[in-house]
């Protein structure tokens, strides 16, 4: 039991260990790295994989899994363009819209899974297409720019030196650490990850919580693709496009287990600063892009791997 | 004096780590003979045929197949030496025909094509040798049950089995499909194939079987001719063990005018026209065999399966829960008997396995009181001795009586007043068992539930009931008073043999 625990404490350790030494290891190739603007950078940057990991951990709590992510993304930034440039809507209309059709999105992953029973991984995977081909037929397959006066602040305002991406995605981590630790919803997310039948005869409603558990992740992306758009200045549809693959990966990389009932927020917030500086590092060191697409694969297969090797290795 | 047998298993024993499921078994199998194997759940008839199959291997004894001498077998060896098992579940391809089915693995080839006519051919044959009407090219799936089954037994047979082990065979057929079933056996029989028959009705054993082995708790107890043996005689020898475990008493604390659960002809889930009562301060036990539809029954009054028809009374109120959720609510909880899959949480702490099913209940806007959580979980750690440091303490770490612990503490704390048990201490070593039943006693003496116990266990069932319901096969077949208890009359009625012992 002793032992158990010293393994589990090290587990929890090791992930910021990895953070640590990646950190070194880039500022030594390159000491622009460490450089205070190269270190917001690499924060603004994260804030949008962040935002959107989230609803990804809880869904990976579930023992499920969203591919639409990326898609709710561009969609959101596409309706949220049209919206405030060819409709003359107001910004903050334009963005609560955008957020409740990212919900929606959402639902309709959660009515697919819960009540009729597709496998998340099919039922998001159609939804991701199916959406990226409404947001291409709205914008016509062009970008759409010219944004009311004050939007860009969501992506590209400071608060002092700080980024407001930066905050609104330690606010969302706040949010999400709470939800997990403090309401009923956390609990109801591991014990229907962990074991769904035990959860079912303890009276938890599995079906509202998945879709619960969808629609959030249907939000976080949405607020991300807003965050995104502000950052970018141009509503693109492909602007988000394999997102999802980044998001999972700093989700399973901060030690949410790929099937389900175990892992932290804190866990996630390490994972995602980990892709930050790898995919930032990676550039500043002229590491070729296609190179860079090899190293976050072998990086996803090692994150699910160990998970995997350590549930076996349980089992025995 | 070995040529005379076609199998035999000599003083075959199996140990698991701190169980021995078969001590010093023998059995002599004749060459054309049925030889019925019964025994209670558990005593040992799976493992027992496993050994034969290769399935599992015995830590000592030896296995003669026409004399020839192994110390374990495996599939291959039990096939080549003509050992074929029907097991209860089907090994077939659906979307293949039946003709395929019987040549699945040693297809009839031409060059490396599959000769399709040459098999349908030769399955004609093969259904034609047993009497048996299916034709060769129809689809697998759209054969009856029944169906299915005689093509299993054919390719036994194609593939030379001369000694047949048939696992239960009648459990899901229909009565029809039964009397083809032994018509086939019989035919068998003639051709000289031996047969290990296991069932647990006895009327097919006396109409089938040459003789009989009785196992009981793993070990090897009589092997009776048939035609001179008795059903009472047999249950007697199924059942026959003495009474040593010894059960906490509790004082009369029926409450007669109370029930709190009735059922009215309740009908589903496998189960025909159930009617019971359960009292407050009264522990009502439920025996059967496996699969008498027990589980099911449960799981109706819990809200975990749909009730066809029927009524079901909780507090002198119709209730209908379509849920767990909503029996919980009601005040009704259920033990289930697989505690690893079904019963408690074992990834997450003692504190949170006690209060899943109350945290909506102690939460503003979601946010769980949490002084609350822990001081529940405390009481109830106390309540139950919970054997934990901490209730922080992941509830895999437990021991199986801690963990049922849990379960039950999670129940008290959601105030249910019904409380179903299944199999309560299964997997439970001696002295846990002594205080869950305590626990238990405590729960009507002190508490005044009510509670419903289904237990496989005679010891038990007896023990600790007020009454005893015995349900075979989806129907009630008795209710036994206390002054009535016997190992005997339940499994007489658990059996569906109590005609027998009547006129006997």
């Amino acid at each position: 039991m002793n032992n158990n625990k010293v393994v589990y404490h090290l587990k929890d350790k090791a992930i910021w260990l990895v953070l640590i030494v990646l950190v070194v290891a880039f500022t030594i190739a390159n000491p622009r790295f460490i450089n205070p603007s190269n270190v917001m950078t690499l924060l603004r940057q994260v804030a949008v994989f962040g935002i959107a990991s989230i609803g990804m951990t809880f869904v990976i709590l579930l023992g499920d899994i969203d591919l639409s992510i990326g898609t709710i993304m561009s969609f959101v930034n596409i309706i949220c363009a049209y919206m405030m440039v060819k409709m003359g809507m107001n910004m903050v209309l334009a963005v609560i819209i955008s957020l409740i059709a990212a919900t929606a999105i959402g639902v309709l992953n959660g009515l697919m899974v819960s009540t009729v029973g597709i496998p998340a991984i099919i039922a998001t995977f159609a939804t991701q297409t199916a959406f990226n081909g409404l947001a291409l037929i709205i914008c016509g397959g062009m970008p759409i720019s010219g944004f009311p006066d004050g939007f860009a602040i969501i992506g590209q305002g400071y608060i002092g030196i700080v980024p407001i991406p930066v905050i609104i995605m330690a606010v969302c981590f706040a949010i999400g650490s709470f939800v997990l630790n403090k309401t009923y919803f956390g609990r109801y997310f591991y014990a229907v990850g962990g074991n769904m039948e035990a959860a079912k005869l303890s009276g938890i409603r599995v079906g509202v919580v998945k879709y619960l558990v969808f629609a959030l992740s249907g939000l976080f992306s949405g607020l991300a693709g807003i965050v995104l758009l502000s950052r970018t200045n141009s509503g693109n549809a492909s602007a988000a496009t394999g997102y999802e693959f980044d998001v999972i990966t700093c989700v399973v990389l901060g030690g949410v287990s790929i099937t389900g009932g175990f892992g932290k927020m804190s866990g996630v917030v390490a994972g995602t600063f980990i892709i930050g500086a790898l995919q930032n590092g990676m550039v500043l060191m002229n590491i070729n892009s296609y190179v860079q697409d090899i190293v976050m694969g072998i990086v996803l297969a090692l994150a699910v791997g160990f998970d995997c090797i350590q549930k076996k290795s349980q089992q025995n | 004096m070995s040529e005379e047998y076609v199998l035999e298993l000599e003083h075959i024993r199996k140990e698991y780590p701190g169980v021995v499921a078969l001590k010093d078994v023998t059995l002599q199998l004749k060459k054309g003979e049925i030889l019925a194997l019964i025994g209670e759940n558990g005593a040992g008839k799976s493992t027992l045929i496993k050994c034969c199959s290769g399935a599992v291997i015995p830590t000592s004894g030896k296995i003669k197949v026409n004399g020839k001498e192994f110390t374990s077998m495996t599939p291959q060896l039990a096939s080549e030496n003509g050992i074929a098992i029907i097991y209860q579940e089907f090994n077939n391809v659906k979307e293949l025909s039946a003709a395929e089915n019987l040549f699945l693995g040693h297809p009839i080839r031409k060059g490396i094509i599959v000769d399709k006519a040459a098999m349908e051919k030769e399955a004609a044959k093969a259904f034609d040798r047993l009497h048996i009407k299916i034709n060769p090219k129809e689809l697998m799936k759209n054969l009856t049950v029944g169906y299915q089954q005689m093509v299993e037994i054919a390719k036994a047979i194609q593939q030379d089995a001369k000694i047949l082990i048939m696992d239960e065979p009648s459990a899901p057929l229909t009565s029809k499909e039964v009397e083809s079933m032994f018509e086939v056996v019989e035919l068998l029989r003639e051709q000289g194939v031996s047969i290990i028959y296991i069932s647990h009705r006895l009327e097919e054993i006396y109409r089938l079987s040459d003789r009989i082995l009785v196992l009981r708790d793993g070990e090897y107890i009589k092997t009776l001719i048939t035609k001179d043996s008795e059903v009472q005689e047999l249950i007697q020898l199924m059942v026959g063990r003495e009474l040593t475990e010894t059960y906490p008493p509790r004082g009369d604390c029926i409450k007669k005018d109370d029930v709190v659960l009735e059922l009215k002809n309740v009908t589903g889930n496998g189960d025909r026209n159930i009617n019971l009562q359960v009292r407050r301060g009264e522990i009502v036990g439920l025996g059967g065999l496996v699969g008498a539809g027990r589980t099911e029954l449960a799981e109706i009054i819990f809200g975990a399966a749909k009730k066809q028809s029927g009524q079901i009374i909780f507090k002198g109120k119709e209730v209908n829960p379509k849920s767990p959720r909503e029996a919980i609510d009601l005040g009704i909880a259920l033990v289930p008997e697989d505690r690893k899959r079904h019963g408690a949480m074992l990834g997450i702490s003692i504190k949170n396995n006690i209060n899943m099913p109350i945290y909506q209940r102690n939460s503003t806007l979601s946010v769980i009181n949490s002084k609350k959580e822990k001081a529940i979980a405390e009481k109830y750690r106390e309540n139950m001795a919970i054997k934990t440091p901490s209730l922080n303490q992941l509830v895999k770490n437990l021991s199986g009586g801690n963990q049922q612990k849990v379960i039950l503490g999670r129940w008290l704390a959601a105030d249910s007043e019904l409380i179903i048990f299944d199999e309560p201490t299964r997997g439970i070593d001696v002295g846990a068992k002594h205080e869950i039943y305590k626990l238990m006693n405590d729960l009507v003496e002190k508490e005044g539930k009510a509670i419903l116990m289904i237990s496989s266990e005679m010891e038990e069932l007896m023990g600790m009931s007020d009454r005893i319901l015995v349900l075979a096969e989806g129907d009630m077949t008795g209710e036994i008073s206390k002054e009535e208890f016997s190992q005997e009359t339940i499994m007489a009625y658990a059996s569906a043999a109590k005609s027998k012992v009547e006129e006997a």
